[in-house]
């Protein structure tokens, strides 16, 4: 069976030729219609949408919006705030990149129906220090709606104001963490906070009720104002509604972006076909479908057990390429979905060498808070180098493993078991590789392209 | 402080951008490291005057993030993306021969003060890896023989410059 085509509902311009990211070129294609008409409606419309759409979360943790919206502290007499994470920084992510430098009024008009709906006043967009021309596309694209009455003061003569700034990050992963952000928006170090009890719809920015969400759930939710949450939950599988982008990198014919209904596209036809399969002469090796913190999947492995289509139980044997693309499948075979990152490697990979590399990443990134973070991202750093640089031994899997099954909800913050999967998954599915590695490094030639 | 006018009014103007100063303090580091080319101590001290907070409240933002330095870098900056993506199609060969190119190792400045190499983490552009920024713009698939072509364009505006 052929794979199903692509729906570009949030990618539709991206790409096109011809198309700018002015605000006159997208007033011509209908921009700010969806704005017009959420200011005619009652808020509490508005967010009734969103839950009928069953939108989850773009940026990670597939959390449903209108849930998120719903425990948003609406009595305590505080300001409201709106935070949007464009901190892109889980690796082999980079959807939200496209959307700020070629769509960014699409972004705004999407924060602007959110700010609407929630009665917020003040949005900040948090975009990573590595963006600074994205930054400044922003920048311009909020001047251009405020001086169109999109944004400011007095939002389309409806006497509602709400006022949206960048704010740019400064290099630091844990900025992504929605806690570690709004400290970071503070001004602070990007320590995360304890949940409970600052959870950002209560004890938020400046101690006051705040959303935290993705530059592409906010796409979604103007979306779901244009077409009604009712009509946008039939998109995508139940449960798992709407599009998302999927990106695509390392070892196929087309890495990319690729938008398509949740859960319509498999794993293998996603590589295979819409990607080209694997590099010339090579074979898929493993691969981490949500961001380098999902756990990875190994060629060859089967997932079996029972799932609910419906109201019925149903058998499932999977290959990794009969997965479906949707958050509930990639949870159930113990992975995610997480932030839509696919990164693929192929039969040329040394599987230590790459788990190097991820721990380097994550030993650079702990913020330092926690000990068993802090110390364990290190040593699992230290002791997978010294395989790849320095002597192997071939109780190094164990003791990787020990390290990382010593961190994962002992930490402040989700980043200890993004830390951790790695390692403890590649033991699990690369066992073999691992204890094998002392012989195997000593009979290989240097690596053509070494990956620590 | 010596800051060029355009700074100080920059500064003037996002301040206000929240309710409470102390938020203002990333903003005033990028603003401060855009005009200077690093943060110096009395950098540190200037902005917590300004946003009436003590200095180590700066001190410790300023050591924490990594885009933050207290000291000058070379006139360009070559930023290689390091992480596993990148890493795949070949970043460290890349990151090796921008190294090569201006006889330096990764953090250091090239001995005519031109250029900086270093590593970074995912630029998010995973999927036309390697990417490698020089200054504000993005590269992208930067293989050996890209590499090399930045290479003689940076030089050629050393050389345009001097
Ligand atoms: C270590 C860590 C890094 C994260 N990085 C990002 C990020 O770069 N972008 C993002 O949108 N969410 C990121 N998240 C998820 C956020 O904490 C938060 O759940 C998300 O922004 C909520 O938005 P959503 O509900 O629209 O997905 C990260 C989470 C963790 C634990
Ligand atoms: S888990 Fe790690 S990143 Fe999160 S707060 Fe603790 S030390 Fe910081
Ligand atoms: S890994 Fe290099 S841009 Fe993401």
């Amino acid at each position: 069976m052929p794979a199903p085509a692509q729906r570009r509902i949030i990618f539709q311009h991206i790409d096109e030729p011809g198309y700018t990211n002015d605000l006159a070129c997208y007033l011509r294609h209908g921009g700010y219609a969806n704005l017009r008409q959420a200011v005619t409606r009652k808020p509490e419309e508005l967010i009734d949408e969103v839950k009928k759409s069953g939108l989850r979360g773009r940026g990670g943790a597939g959390f449903p919006c209108g849930v998120k919206w719903d425990l948003v502290d609406r009595k305590s007499g505080k300001p409201i705030y709106l935070v949007v994470n464009a901190d892109e920084s889980e690796p082999g992510t980079f959807k939200d990149r496209y959307i700020i430098h070629q769509d960014p009024h699409q972004l705004i008009e999407g924060i602007m129906i959110t700010c609407f709906a929630n009665n917020v006043k003040q949005a900040y967009i948090y975009i990573r220090g590595e963006f600074p021309e994205g930054a400044r596309i922003l920048e311009k694209a909020i001047a251009e709606a405020r001086a169109g009455g999109f944004v400011g003061p007095n939002i389309l003569g409806t006497g509602y104001g709400c006022e949206i700034y960048v704010h740019r990050g400064a290099g630091a992963y844990i900025c992504g963490e929605e806690t570690g952000l709004i400290e970071s928006l503070e001004g602070k170090r990007p320590y995360p906070r304890i949940k409970p009890p600052y959870f950002p719809a209560v004890l938020g920015l400046y101690q006051c009720p705040t959303i935290v969400n993705n530059v592409e759930t906010l796409c979604h939710v103007k979306k779901i104002v244009e077409i009604g949450g009712e009509a946008y939950a039939k998109i995508g599988t139940p449960n798992n509604t709407g599009t998302r982008i999927l990106c695509v990198s390392g070892h196929v014919q087309r890495p990319g972006y690729y938008e398509f209904e949740v859960g319509k596209v498999t794993l293998g036809e996603l590589l295979n076909e819409v990607c080209g399969g694997p590099l010339p002469g090579r074979r898929f090796k493993a691969v981490i479908p949500g961001g380098s913190s999902a756990k990875v999947l190994r060629f060859g492995e089967r997932f079996k057990g029972k799932r609910k289509i419906g109201n019925d139980l149903v058998d499932y044997d999977w290959g990794v390429e009969d997965v479906p693309m949707d958050f509930d499948c990639l949870a159930m075979i113990g992975s995610m979905g997480g932030s839509g990152g696919v990164i693929v490697m192929d039969d040329s990979v040394d599987i230590v060498a790459a788990l190097a590399n991820i721990n380097e990443f994550y030993a650079h990134e702990s913020c330092g808070q926690c000990t068993p973070c802090r110390e364990g991202s290190l040593w699992m750093k230290k002791i997978s180098a010294r395989m790849v640089h320095g002597e192997a031994r071939t109780e190094d899997g164990a003791l990787l493993k020990s390290v990382a099954d010593q961190i994962a909800g002992r930490t402040i913050c989700a980043f200890g078991e993004a830390c951790s999967w790695p390692t403890q998954s590649f033991l699990a599915k690369f066992g073999d590789e691992f204890k094998a590695y002392p012989e195997s490094r000593k009979a290989a030639a240097a690596p053509a392209v070494p990956l620590a | 402080m010596n800051l060029k006018p355009e700074t100080l009014a920059r500064i003037d103007e996002v301040i206000p951008h929240y309710p409470s100063k102390r938020s203002a303090t990333l903003p005033l580091l990028h603003l401060i490291q855009e005009d200077v080319g690093y943060i110096p101590q009395e950098a540190i001290e200037w902005v917590a005057a300004r946003l009436e907070l003590q200095p180590i409240n700066v001190y410790e933002v300023v050591t924490f993030y990594p885009m933050f330095r207290q000291k000058p870098i070379g006139r360009r900056h070559v930023k290689v993306c390091r992480t596993l993506s990148c890493a795949l199609l070949g970043a460290y060969r890349t990151c090796e021969t921008f190294e090569r190119e201006f006889g330096v190792r990764r953090g250091e400045v090239s001995a005519d003060g031109e250029v900086t190499v270093d590593f970074v983490e995912c630029l998010a552009s995973c999927g036309t890896a390697p990417v490698v920024m020089i200054d504000d713009a993005l590269h992208e698939k930067v293989d050996v023989a890209r590499t090399q072509e930045l290479s003689a364009q940076i030089r050629r505006e050393a050389a345009a410059r001097s």
